[in-house]
């Protein structure tokens, strides 16, 4: 037989012995950073990691792995990880620290925040522990820690994305799904159930739009890339609406190459000949939906010819691909990261979502249905906040200034409002920052060179991370250092099902899981709370029992289930079955009880109800003339297969497979510029440069230009100027911050304007230079911008 | 004339339906950790034809993982009862080990299937 799993081999258990070496079946999440939350089998002996392999006994992953977890025990070992916390021991920036005891660091916190505290009580009249910021990163299995040591370990209410500007990343979209449907949807690849394709419930979709994202290297927001091969193995069209060639869009049926930043007048369009051609679900909208009147009324705007010009996309192949997608029963929508990265993402995620509900596809088998963090224990972001009282909710940063921050839809603070906090000091300077598994500079933060001068201003840093990063040496006081998936006793309940994290391998030398970090500081600074427990995995019963929500029974236990699959989450149609509701009754979990076409709530809050389209902040119509002079369009952020953002730079076999940042440029722009294969070149405009390495890309839209985000060097001087040349290549010197929609989401990260042109030995040097000695590139005008 | 035959051939072969190959890498890098190969040495390698437009005005992107000379099928994980480490874990689920009779037969199920007898 081919490909047979052997079933002697791979056990069902939780643990034993095979040749010699302990083995554990258990899930990893975080390190290494990923959305994912594959099944492995870790083979341990002496308490050291040797080998690791898919568990093909998880319907998740079905045995498969990709190369972040391949390749764990090069990371753990690792002799540049850290060993034990660092204080620092020298002016910041100068990369001098001196090796302290877990009980002298936790000393030094307890100094500290008594400081801060005295400050802002006596400076700015404040409570004191709002002094303290927590920066938190995407999706990994740092999420609930940095929020539990924030809130309920110190006692601050301000929590936020390391510097993404306007929470650009699912941020909008999530929020689009409560404002519409009261849930998130997902595509139905069968991931929800345990016998996944064999499922009988569940059904292939006939076509999918793969929107403004590539899973295959980025498996965003849970979701695994590969699944869609599965997908279209089993006979799924694809249509691809992506400015860049992706593989998949070379095998899909459509592609549909739009212009970044418009894609919210591409669903208008694609609306426009689903309503007028009648192609919709007629019973979906007569009996679940609120406001298609309006929306009928508001898609007369957006005429496909119209819709043609601002896309740059070709009329007929927007209406084929209406047409075809309408047609699919099941049909589903796989969206992405490009939709929150434009000032109009609040608006492209209400048309794209109403793309989807229209055509019937909500809750159905194979389509997009509506899920929730296995068994309700939403342990995300917003953990921790029962120990925030309402006195000190009024003292967060930024968040009255905007309706969907103050009406509690997000437990975030606007980080752009948070910036502009530390460059002012008003309503008052942050103390300090607890930066939780984030990188900022290197990262997420746009106007990287805005961050790093703003951040100069705040008294004290905190890095909890796995390695000396340049957002540690430029800014941290002290340097926590954290265990990795293998080593940490953990949980994860994103979507289905609820996996246990189970501690395999010893940690290396004193690194503390994130889980005993939270415990043992709460014991120190919340001893009324974290008096409770009396072990770590005790507080992580209390974590996934989640106050009578969550389970009922230990974490003990769950590491012995090793995965729990939700009835829930495996239910389809539950509006018509009256499961979402808390009154029991049909409907979704909206003020209408229906899915809302037009947003009640959006209308009282002053914003358009109804989806617009929304010229990118900067393009060939709002700004001509800035066109003139950066001439090509400017995105960031697309993914790397096996990398995660800024991780994993320190590892050989990672390097070998992404050697530098190499950029996509298309053809024509090589041909302009004179620019060869391999070339490195200079991305330009009025707030930065940087420096990649072209990759000549067939396919690429004529104009556009695709840079890497994530790079650093740890084989360069940590030290300033260099800061392992965390801005030679930064894309974000060119991105924005104080730069949204009128909702304060969405930031241009994807469609900016830039020049490129060859770098020569006449016009090199070092933008981290440039940033750490000489102030930055000067001369942008930081006046915000709220959309129109 | 005769094509002279290698004096040793495994019962064994390698199937892989490249058509949904995505260049992953995991084949290559589960390949280096399983046998222990420093950076530049590869068991299994993923060569790219494209993205070209072809005249026909499809666009073209195929890949091939080339089992190279250090492959030896896994034959310590198969003597123990497993799969090749690349099987195991490509991510596609494209990859088939087995006797390449049975092989032989899969391949003749679908087209852009490509059989290596190791």
């Amino acid at each position: 037989m081919i490909n047979e799993y052997n079933k002697d081999l791979y056990k069902d258990d939780w643990r034993w012995f095979e040749d010699g070496y302990e083995v554990t079946r258990t899930s990893v999440w975080t390190g290494p950073g990923c959305h994912n939350g594959c099944g492995v089998l870790t083979y341990v002996k002496d308490g050291k990691l040797e080998k690791i392999e898919g568990d093909p006994n998880f319907g998740y992953s079905q045995g498969r792995l990709c190369l972040r977890c391949l390749n764990m025990v090069e990371n753990i070992y690792n002799n540049d990880r850290l060993k034990w916390p660092l204080l620092r021991d020298g002016e910041k920036g100068e990369n001098k620290w001196k090796r302290i005891t877990w009980e002298e660091a936790f000393n030094w916190l307890e100094e500290t925040y008594a400081k801060v505290c005295d400050t802002i009580k006596n400076e700015y009249g404040g409570i004191g522990p709002e002094g303290i910021v927590a920066l938190s990163g995407t999706g990994r299995n740092a999420m609930w820690h940095g929020a539990m040591c924030l809130r309920a370990v110190f006692g601050s209410p301000n929590m936020a994305f390391g510097f993404l500007s306007a929470d650009s990343c699912y941020q909008p979209r999530m929020t689009a799904n409560l404002m519409k449907d009261g849930d998130c949807w997902i595509l139905d690849a069968a991931q929800l159930h345990p016998d996944r394709y064999e499922n009988k419930d569940w059904k292939c979709p006939e076509v999918v739009i793969v929107w403004g994202n590539e899973p295959l290297a980025s498996n965003g927001d849970g979701f695994m890339g590969h699944w869609l091969i599965d997908l279209m193995r089993m006979g799924t069209k694809f249509i691809v609406v992506d400015p860049a060639l992706t593989w998949l869009a070379s095998k899909a049926d459509i592609w549909l190459q739009v212009r970044p930043g418009t894609d919210c007048a591409l669903a208008m369009g694609m609306l426009n000949v689903i309503i007028n051609e009648d192609l919709y679900d007629h019973d979906f909208v007569e009996n679940w939906t609120y406001g298609f009147d309006d929306l009928v009324e508001r898609v007369q705007e957006y005429p496909t010819d119209k819709v043609a010009e601002i896309c740059w996309v070709e009329e007929q192949t927007i209406i084929d691909a209406s047409r075809m997608f309408a047609a699919a029963k099941p049909g589903a929508i796989q969206w992405g990261l490009a939709i929150d990265m434009q000032i109009a993402a609040m608006e492209a995620s209400f048309a794209i979502s109403d793309i989807t509900a229209l055509c019937g596809n909500l809750d159905v088998p194979g389509g997009n249905v509506l899920v929730r963090y296995a068994y309700n224990s939403s342990k995300k972001y917003g953990c921790g906040l029962e120990f925030i009282s309402q006195d000190m909710l009024d003292r967060r940063i930024g968040t009255k200034q905007s309706p969907i921050h103050n009406a509690g839809y997000t437990p975030f603070i606007p980080p752009d409002l948070l910036l502009e906090a530390m460059e002012t000091g008003v309503p008052y300077m942050p103390q300090l920052m607890w930066v939780h598994g984030t990188n900022p500079i290197a990262n997420m933060g746009g106007d990287a060179p805005r961050i790093y001068r703003a951040w100069k201003n705040v008294p004290y840093t905190v890095v909890v991370d796995y390695y000396l990063t340049p957002t540690a040496v430029a800014f941290a006081d002290l340097v926590l250092p954290v265990a990795m998936s293998v080593e940490r006793d953990s949980f994860r309940s994103w979507w289905q099902p609820l996996r246990t994290i189970t501690a395999s391998a010893d940690r290396y030398y004193e690194c503390m899981m994130d889980e005993e970090l939270v415990f043992y500081l709460g014991k120190r600074f919340n001893p009324d709370f974290f008096g409770q427990f009396e072990t770590v995995r005790d507080f992580l019963t209390y974590m996934i029992q989640d106050d009578g929500n969550g389970v009922d029974y230990t974490f003990e236990e769950l590491t012995h289930k090793v995965y729990d699959w939700w009835d829930f989450n495996e239910t389809y149609e539950k509006y018509k079955k009256g499961l979402l509701r808390e009154d029991g009754n049909p409907g979704f979990v909206t003020a209408t009880g229906l899915y809302e076409l037009s947003s009640p709530l959006f209308d009282v809050w002053g914003f358009d109800p109804l989806p617009h389209h929304m010229e990118p902040y900067e393009s060939p119509y709002r700004t001509p003339e800035l066109y003139e002079q950066y001439p090509y369009i400017y995105t960031s952020g697309h993914r790397h297969i096996g990398l995660f953002h800024s991780e994993h730079r320190q590892l050989p076999t990672m390097r070998e497979v992404h050697p530098t940042a190499i950029a996509d440029i298309s053809p024509e722009i090589a041909k302009e510029q004179g620019i060869k294969e391999g070339d490195w070149v200079w991305f330009e405009n009025r707030r930065g440069k940087c420096k990649q390495q072209a990759h000549i890309a067939p396919g690429l839209m004529p104009n556009l230009v695709r840079a890497r985000h994530g790079w650093w060097f740890p084989e360069r001087e940590a030290a300033e100027p260099s800061l392992y040349g965390v801005f030679d290549c930064n894309a974000n010197n060119l991105t924005t911050m104080g730069v949204y929609g009128p909702t304060h989401y969405g930031a241009p990260y994807k469609s900016s304007l830039c020049k490129c042109y060859k770098v020569t030995p006449e016009n090199d040097c070092s933008p981290s230079e440039i940033v750490t000695r000489g102030g930055g590139f000067g001369g942008y005008d930081y006046t915000r911008f709220e959309g129109d | 004339m005769t094509t002279p035959v290698s004096k040793e051939t495994s019962e064994y072969g390698l199937l892989i339906d490249y058509e949904f190959c995505t260049n992953c890498h995991t084949c290559e890098v589960a390949c280096k950790k399983e046998h222990d190969l420093p950076v530049g040495q590869f068991g299994i390698r993923t060569l790219e034809y494209g993205p070209v437009k072809n005249i026909n005005g499809d666009w073209e992107w195929t890949y091939l993982p080339l089992p190279t000379e250090l492959c030896d099928l896994c034959a310590e994980r198969t003597a123990k009862g497993k799969l090749p480490t690349c099987v195991h874990h490509c991510q596609s689920g494209i990859m088939y080990w087995g006797p390449k009779e049975e092989l032989a037969a899969k391949l003749a199920e679908k087209p852009k299937m490509v059989l290596f007898s190791i």
